[in-house]
């Protein structure tokens, strides 16, 4: 499949799946995504970086009911689904989770993957970002 | 009393009942609604208001009220500022009283929200699209997620969230304007329908209607205008800082940093000149169970991970030693938005002044507080003292 991401600037790349942030150079603060400002020392020289593709699950929940849009419901219907907030170390993120919830704790290893959402144009699929438990499908 | 010239007080309150109404029934006429009965109640006219402030998320810009209300040129500020807009705009009414622009003011606050979750708009906040279309974005979530990450952190069980609920419909049921008058048990409420784990259907307020109004006077003209005055001893207001964990953020940095509600409440207690152990009657925004929760703790009611002995031992109730959102808080009375931080301060002001009925807190109470906190990262309190 080609894969298209929902939103170009969440990603440092697709293959192999890595998020982009962004690192003030004045305080080292890493942000995502990557932002023009530091959110801590107010200072705007900001690089972009790749950020950690592993890291611990530091709170989680599950979406149990359908959301209103703007979310936007799989062609396959809505299922529940994952979300937590992953440490990477320099920053922690948001995320869809994949798997099933009887798995999740805080504190359990994650890595990075990909989610299939819809379509794209000629085929493609688009993809978001998402973390699963690290020690699942080797 | 015989008020001051540089104090404010709360001379008169109305409220229109929070729950689900006439689908034709605006939230503009309930806004004025309440607002015609905290005017009755203060004996005021509405001519007789030199500067109004009033709050809506979604039911339209509160300054329009004047149509009906009456023309009379007040100055009239619109405030949206999320679940904190009812704190901010009595903040501001506040201190145009300070500032000599008016000895008498109006706050009124008002919504009519859709049945069920929020639905924000990620460029509202500052998100792209992917955010909301990709399912992160919903307040339920992050509730559902500061608790159990709070309630990790501090060893709590999570039936402690049931707990919070079963006492909110306690509360609920001394209320006769309360939406949710019917007492439920913990296991009732931990096998309502699950929303968020931890969170079930019970233990989130839900978006509702309602108005929501308060009149405020000089402290020399308090007397006059009121039996029993309420001195709004302080009211604060701040955002997040840096490494707080709030709702719509797709990211926040390892190490942790107060809340907003940490900040209001500090800067409060400060600007009245007392401390968290004196209050005595307190309305905590409780837009789920947990929330209820780390906001006795941020708020420095009490130490972080006190808050399970204290519901063991129903000192949050009524006739507690600490009563929280005694009139049911969001949890029985659903949440207008733009009306939900004038609802806590009329329950206070009432249970200050001994007009809380079966609810009322014993011993007659001279110290509140109230709190609220909304998206994204917003925080108001009060001091109200008699």
């Amino acid at each position: 499949m080609t894969a298209i991401a929902v939103d170009a600037a969440l990603f440092a790349s697709l293959d192999p799946p890595r998020l982009a942030g962004a690192r003030c150079a004045d305080c080292g603060t890493v942000t995502f995504p990557a932002q023009p400002g530091c959110a801590r020392c107010t200072g705007t020289d900001m690089a972009r970086v790749e950020l950690a593709d592993r890291g611990t699950l530091w709170t989680w929940t599950v979406q149990a009911f359908e959301p209103k849009p703007p979310y936007r419901v799989p062609a396959a219907g809505f299922a529940p689904y994952g979300v937590g907030y992953v440490d990477l170390g320099d920053v922690i993120v948001e995320s869809r989770l994949l798997g099933g919830p009887g798995g999740f704790e805080i504190g359990l290893p994650v890595r990075l993957a990909l989610l299939p959402l819809w379509p794209g144009p000629d085929g493609s699929t688009v993809v978001t970002y998402a973390f699963e438990p690290a020690g699942a499908g080797g | 009393m015989s008020g001051a010239r540089d104090e404010v007080c709360i001379v008169g309150a109305g409220l229109h009942p929070f729950g689900r109404h006439d689908p034709a029934l605006t939230g503009m006429a309930m806004g004025a609604h309440a607002t015609r009965l905290a005017l009755a109640d203060a004996g005021a006219a509405w001519a007789d208001i030199g500067y109004a402030v009033g709050g809506s998320n979604v039911s339209g810009k509160p300054d329009t009220l004047v149509g009906v209300l009456g023309l009379t040129g007040v100055p009239f500020v619109n405030v949206r500022n999320g679940c904190a807009t009812a704190g901010v705009a009595l903040a501001t009414a506040a201190n145009a009283i300070r500032a000599g622009e008016t000895d008498l003011a109006l706050v009124t606050g008002f919504d009519k929200h859709a049945r069920g979750a929020f639905a924000a708009s990620p460029a509202d906040y500052g998100h792209g699209d992917w955010y909301g279309e990709t399912g992160l974005m919903i307040t339920t979530q992050f509730f559902a997620m500061k608790d159990r990450r709070y309630l990790h952190a501090h060893g709590l069980k999570d039936r402690l969230l049931a707990q919070v609920a079963a006492k909110a419909f306690r509360c609920g049921e001394l209320n006769p304007e309360a939406w949710r008058r019917t007492a439920l048990t913990e296991d009732e409420i931990l096998r309502s329908r699950v929303i968020n784990p931890p969170l079930t259907q019970y233990m989130l307020c839900s978006p509702s209607e309602g108005g929501a109004a308060v009149v405020l006077a000089r402290g020399d003209r308090a007397a006059d205008l009121c039996e029993r005055p309420v001195r709004l001893a302080a009211v604060a207001k701040r955002t997040r800082r840096f490494g707080s964990f709030e709702v719509f953020a797709p990211w926040l940095p390892p190490q942790a940093g107060p809340s907003p509600s940490v900040d209001a409440a500090r800067a409060v207690f400060a600007a009245a000149r007392i401390s968290p152990a004196d209050v005595q009657v307190a309305q905590l925004q409780d837009t789920d169970a947990g929330a209820e929760i780390y906001h006795m703790a941020e708020t420095g009611l009490c130490e972080d991970g006190a808050q399970q002995e204290l519901l063991d031992l129903n000192e949050t109730a009524p006739t507690g030693r600490l009563p929280v959102n005694t009139d049911g808080g969001c949890l029985a009375n659903g949440e207008p938005v733009g009306a939900s931080g004038l609802r806590q301060v009329i329950d206070v002001v009432r249970q200050l002044q001994g007009r809380a009925g079966a609810r009322q807190v014993p011993g007659r109470p001279r110290t509140g507080f109230t709190h609220v906190y909304g998206a994204p990262g917003i925080s108001a309190c009060t001091v109200l003292t008699v």
